[in-house]
């Protein structure tokens, strides 16, 4: 009883305050705790859909994770530049070429920056495309299969961060270089990296209709960390910025060396100038080593080529092509506003902001006041170009996403959390924390001219408390935050898979209608594919044994094959004849040195064993297709080596 | 009561296994025999349940779903049929042999058992037939739960099908 009294004074008390504080911000603001509902914000009921697709970097899994927004209900995994045994990508013979090298075979990557194709500057939905940081690589997956569907590899670049990002009609996925390096690849000193290195802005062109990667050309820049970037759009069409950091050019200690400089650079590229150069016969090729793999949806299976060649253009040879902005410490983010007007600089060593104007720039340009120049590169001055700070109180901004209203929204890592600013007055408008360090946000379109701005997402570093622990390594973690009144809400929280960096979200109705449901069996052009279950065979060449294989509900034809023998190298080709929605069956073999297979419906997928043992090994159907799922299974029967058991396979008989 | 009765069927089961295990010669695999009853279910046996579905003849049921009405013309369109062919080889032919019985029924003589429409619906959605038509759900039991799949065909190409199997 007398818990209750106190309960209730307590809540009097708290209803009190809460008007205050709506009398005191003058607004009537209905964002108080008790006049809201966030659990039926984020509340997806059973069987519905959420608004929003988020597509989040996996960072060191090296994938892209598939989200709802609000519920935070994770999709897919979709495998880009790792390995991945659950459908067997990497694995397949089909899928070993996507992640082939100049290195050779590299099973894994650290993704980092995902970007939705767009088309006049808004989200057009019909492909995603990522970076690999560590072996620079760009990859494009399909928004209709969600699979991955191409990878190309970047030569002259190393730590591929400033990347990958497209411009406002999908012309170019564009991806810088972190760390300069020697160009070409050479045996020299490091500590005379100052002067010597080269950093590669790397432009790959992206055909409109089917997508394909061509890297059109390299800018070969100073030697700094061209850290990240992003387009203009709009009225500044056709540029493109990069924050840099290490001016100092420094090879050892980054950490202090790196800092020493009060005001580093954002690189202003005028891609257009370039481009327009470019296709006069401009640029420099050079020998290079870079694989360009194509994963083709008719013949379920990929190509690796191996490019000899690389176009370079030196600023220097294209006057009023590129200028360099001071920007105060170590920018980290480069976000552009929806209008195109606003370049925002997250200068992660301070607590302000730095917000660039575009049309301040075009006019300092024209008008030649350079602040000096770097090697060789004008450098225009700081206050001719900018167009205001945010103080913020905050501590460390990283980056800056927008709503479409007027409002900017940054993560600030150090301090924390996500605050909400003004553009062109620089107010600052709301804070909220998060948890804890957050790195990346993400708002639906918040990097296009046209964002959905009713949720942002803020992906966080240090996830320690929030959820049951698990042992010293656990999941990211991520809130959602409703935007959609004039203070930011916290409504759900939940655990995200690998580490994401960033980011991309899209209206579900843009993507869920052309969503594939099946690979039609009729246009599977799979050399190794049996389309009719009658051609189910298995040949021998020599030690080389090809099972032509079929599977329906619930068995696979063959299902009983004698005349195997120790030494062969027996390729499973397995075509799945299901046509109906999420049938697929799988395929493991006992002892096989490589991973199970998923095949869906209408697909053909290989897998390779080598058989070291005498015996009769069982297979099987790893994915739970019917009732009869437990009866799906077969046996090989294995001779020795040089025995002579004919070559023989059945089902049934 | 209960219990003792049961542990005599136990003692008496073993019994009768130790004996015929020092008579019988090897064999292969194992087999049980079973006495089978000799009294009749209690419940009368309908005539349609005393048929297995897959002899049973319905050629007043047009099943469940899109189709309602076809009509066929007494002339086999050859050229349909072998369409109807090619599309059953590659659809159908996992489950489906015409020379036996294999995951579900050959698709022989069904004209003289089901009605067109009824063959129709079976292939566009066999998981609402099955939870619909009797038959159906019927044929399902009798093929041991393999349900048949949906491979998503067009009524074209069904109907394409349906021309192959009059060829029969």
């Amino acid at each position: 009883m007398k818990k209750y009294k106190y309960m209730m004074m307590l809540l009097g008390i708290t209803a009190l305050l809460g008007s205050c504080g709506n009398q005191g911000n003058g607004k009537g603001s209905s964002n108080g705790a008790l006049s809201s509902s966030a659990a039926e914000k984020a509340y997806v009921a059973p069987g519905e859909h959420d608004e929003f697709y988020a597509f989040m970097s996996g960072g060191y899994s090296g994938n892209i994770t598939v989200y709802g927004l609000p519920s935070g209900r994770m999709f897919k995994e979709i495998p880009v530049f790792s390995q991945f045994p659950t459908s067997g990508y990497g694995y397949s013979e089909e899928t070993k070429p996507m992640l082939n090298t100049s290195f050779g075979f590299v099973p894994w990557d650290d993704s980092h920056h995902p970007d939705i194709s767009q088309s006049n500057g808004e989200l057009d939905g019909r492909w995603i495309f990522i970076n690999g940081n560590n072996t620079p690589r760009i990859a494009r997956v399909s928004l209709s299969t969600f699979e991955t569907e191409e990878i190309i590899e970047l030569p002259n670049s190393a730590g591929n961060h400033s990347s990958s990002f497209i411009t406002e009609n999908t012309e170019y996925v564009v991806a810088g270089t972190r760390f300069s390096v020697p160009v070409p690849q050479r045996d020299m000193p490091i500590n005379e990296y100052k002067g010597n290195f080269k950093g590669a802005l790397s432009f790959i062109s992206v055909d409109p209709e089917h997508g394909h990667l061509d890297l059109k050309f390299q800018l070969m820049m100073p030697g700094f960390n061209y850290d990240l970037s992003h387009p203009g759009r709009g009225k500044s069409h056709g540029w493109f910025f990069f924050t840099t950091y290490n001016t100092e050019e420094a090879n050892t200690l980054q950490e202090v060396n790196a800092s020493q400089n009060d005001k580093d650079f954002i690189a202003a590229v005028n891609w257009k100038k370039i481009e327009e150069y470019v296709n006069n016969g401009g640029g420099t090729k050079v020998p290079a080593e870079y694989a360009h793999n194509v994963y083709d949806e008719q013949t379920h299976m990929a190509t690796s080529t191996m490019k000899k060649e690389v176009l370079t253009v030196n600023p220097l040879d294209v006057p009023g092509a590129v200028f360099f902005l001071p920007t105060p410490k170590s920018p980290h983010g480069c976000d552009v506003d929806p209008s195109g007007q606003y370049i925002i600089g997250n200068g992660k060593l301070s607590a302000d902001l730095t917000v660039h104007s575009f049309d301040k720039m075009i006019a300092a340009i024209e008008g030649e006041k350079f602040d000096g120049e770097a090697y060789g590169i004008p450098i225009l001055k700081f206050e001719d170009v900018l167009a205001g700070v945010v103080k913020s109180g905050g501590l460390g901004p990283l980056h800056t996403e927008f709503d479409g209203q007027g409002n900017a929204y940054t993560t600030f890592f150090i301090s924390s959390e996500v605050v909400k600013w003004k553009l062109g007055t620089w107010e600052v408008l709301d804070r909220q924390p998060t948890f804890y360090s957050v790195g990346h946000l993400m708002i639906p379109g918040g990097n296009s001219a046209k964002p959905f701005g009713k949720y942002v997402v803020a992906m966080n570093k240090i996830t320690k408390d929030r959820y049951l622990p698990v042992g010293p390594e656990m999941e990211h973690s991520a809130q959602i935050y409703d935007i959609s009144g004039d203070k930011m809400e916290l409504i759900y929280d939940f655990p995200t898979h690998g580490e994401p960096h960033y980011a991309a979200g899209i209206p579900a109705d843009l993507l869920a209608p052309k969503a594939k449901k099946i690979y039609r069996l009729t246009e599977n052009e799979h050399p190794y594919a049996v389309l009719n279950p009658a051609d189910a065979r298995v040949e021998r060449d020599g030690n080389v044994v090809h099972v032509y294989m079929s599977t329906i509900r619930s068995h696979f034809t063959p299902d009983n094959i004698e005349g195997i023998k120790v030494g062969d190298k027996v390729y499973f080709h397995i075509t799945n004849h299901e046509q109906d929605f999420d049938v697929p069956h799988g395929f493991a073999m006992i002892g096989q040195n490589t991973s199970e297979l998923l095949i869906m419906p209408g697909q053909t997928k290989t897998s390779l064993w080598e058989p070291k043992k005498p015996g009769v090994w069982p297979f099987y159907c790893t994915d739970f297709c019917s009732a009869l799922h437990q009866e799906m299974q077969g046996y090989v029967r294995v001779s020795p080596a040089g025995s002579n058991v004919p070559l023989t396979y059945s089902l049934g008989d | 009561m209960k219990i003792i009765i049961r542990s005599l069927a136990i003692v008496f089961s073993t019994l009768l296994l130790s004996c015929g295990g020092k008579d019988e010669k090897k064999k292969d695999g194992f087999s049980v025999d079973r006495e089978k009853s000799t009294e009749k279910p209690v419940e009368a046996v309908s005539e349609t349940d005393a048929v297995p579905a897959s002899q049973r003849i319905t050629l007043d049921e047009k099943g469940v779903g899109q189709i309602k009405d076809i009509t066929l013309d007494p002339e086999i369109d050859m050229e349909m049929a072998a369409k109807g062919e090619a599309i059953y080889n590659t659809n159908c032919t996992a489950c489906h042999k015409l020379d036996k019985r294999f995951i579900g029924p050959s698709p022989k003589g069904i004209m003289e058992r089901r009605s067109p429409e009824w063959i129709m619906n079976m292939i566009l959605d066999p998981k609402l037939m099955t939870e619909q038509d009797r038959c159906a759900k019927d044929l399902l039991i009798e093929f041991n739960g393999a349900a048949m799949a949906n491979q998503n065909l067009t009524v074209e190409e069904t109907r394409a099908i349906l021309e192959y199997f009059r060829t029969l």
